[in-house]
């Protein structure tokens, strides 16, 4: 069973029905012990980091999810939920993040030219950087679906696949048992559909 | 980079689409999600559901199968249609809409858009406006396109995307249903006046109406466009070929 971790951020609809589409059953919780009990866990988000991480940390639940993925859990973070897994934010101020792969998350205000608009939001390619098990079923070059205002620098130690917008931003990050993707797999079409899949044979 | 989109526009009423699509292959013509399923695989980037129901009843039949196609269908969908209150907002968003789309809504009520970017972020809210030239001068027609505001687009546009609409469809109503092409000259006005994404809508007859779309505003983001997808005069996997060999960035 996969656990959809439910700490008051976001609509988690579209989430559990692409899990459902592809035959992975799952459950919405914020209960520690039916996050211990699942056999994956994935930390989705939408909203402001510095809110998720401070619902993260009162609900007890950040200690939850890096006591299951330093047990070698495989856990997934989606959009701000892949942010998370990061060590610190400067999403209005700066913030701590979960701290699971090194590396902080920035602004694009600032850093794109001016003609791009922020927030990143539409179909991008993925440029695939390093094999990841995440890319059993798709290619270099499928495209998946953005919405942010923050990222993940592509230079990252744990990026195994990168988009262009300007600036090379992360789009997926993988080290070990731990991973996370910038974009929505939930609204990525075929090619997210087939990530997901990917992550649930992980 | 991000690619053009592409978004075909359903009407539902009463949980069915009008004006179904005639294509072999599907049992059900008037089925939305059939139709989504059709879109969805044949390439679309984006869907907009609009709801052009006008009871309660019809409001529910809408819901539920709009919670149908979200389940089934893995890209973004847009909702419009009867959007005035940020309940309208909260119904559609928890049925699995990514977006909501307001037009008359937000003409009635000049605190619909503010108060819905504030709660569900600008992303979230996408102005659609049917526009109409009177006299020479852009203007903002509402109900449907019958009652012209008085407003002036380009003012109306700015003010919008100030106040937090992340997103702007702009209908022509003189291009509509004439079938030669998008407005480019109002296109261009809007693109020049906001930074946030721009849909063309009204208008297209043909893929070659797209190619130059995209190559007379090359920062136009998307074209809409609902009879020529249904009736198959344009198929969206040719239309994406023929935007690629012309060197339009575009998801195959």
């Amino acid at each position: 069973m996969l656990a959809i971790i439910d700490y008051g951020v976001g609509n988690l609809f579209s989430l559990a029905s692409s899990l459902s589409y592809i035959g992975v059953e799952s459950v919405i919780s914020s209960d520690p012990e039916v996050l211990r009990r699942a056999d994956r866990l994935i930390l989705p988000g939408v909203g402001a980091f510095g809110d998720a991480a401070k619902k993260l940390r009162v609900t007890g639940l950040d200690t939850v999810v890096r006591e299951e993925a330093a047990k070698g859990k495989p856990l997934m973070g989606i959009c701000l939920g892949m942010q998370l897994l990061f060590e610190k934010s400067y999403e209005y101020g700066e913030h701590d993040g979960l701290g699971l792969l090194p590396g902080e998350v920035v602004g694009m205000k600032g850093r794109l030219s001016d003609e791009l608009m922020i927030p990143h939001i539409g179909w991008n390619a993925l440029e695939l950087k390093s094999s990841s098990p995440l890319f059993k079923y798709i290619k270099n070059g499928d495209h998946v679906y953005f919405v942010h205002s923050f990222f993940v620098p592509g230079d990252n130690e744990s990026t195994v696949a990168t988009a262009e917008y300007g600036l090379s931003l992360t789009a997926t990050v993988q080290k070990n048992n731990v991973c996370g993707c910038q974009f929505h797999p939930e609204k990525s079409g075929e090619v997210g559909l087939s990530i997901l899949r990917a992550f649930c044979e992980m | 980079m991000i690619t053009k989109r592409i978004i075909p526009c359903l009407d539902v009423k009463n949980g069915r689409v009008v004006k179904g699509v005639n294509f072999e292959g599907l049992s059900d013509v008037s089925s939305p999600v059939e139709l989504g399923r059709f879109y969805s695989s044949c390439g679309a980037d984006e869907l907009v559901f609009y709801d052009i129901t006008a009871s309660a009843e019809g409001r529910k039949l809408f819901t539920d199968i709009l919670t149908e196609v979200a389940s089934t269908i893995f890209i973004p969908l847009t909702v419009g249609g009867g959007i005035n209150t940020l309940d309208d907002f909260d119904r559609v968003l928890k049925c699995g809409a990514d977006k909501v789309s307001v037009n008359s809504g937000a003409i009635r009520d000049p605190d619909l858009i503010p108060r819905a970017a504030e709660r569900y972020g600008d992303q979230c809210v996408v102005l659609s406006v049917d526009v109409k030239r009177v006299d020479g001068v852009f203007r903002v027609f509402a109900k449907g396109g019958r009652e012209n505001t008085g407003m002036e687009a380009l003012e109306w546009i700015t003010r919008c995307v100030r106040n937090g609409a992340g997103e702007v469809v702009v209908n022509s109503i003189d291009t509509d249903g004439v079938k030669k092409g998008f407005d480019l000259p109002l296109l261009r006005e809007v693109r020049a006046a906001v930074k946030v994404p721009v849909i063309a809508s009204g208008g297209a007859g043909s893929a070659e109406d797209f190619v130059t779309l995209f190559k007379e505003l090359p920062d136009i983001d998307a074209g809409l466009a609902a009879s020529i997808f249904h009736f198959g005069e344009v198929k969206i996997s040719e239309l994406k070929m023929m935007l690629k060999q012309n060197d339009i960035s575009v998801r195959i």
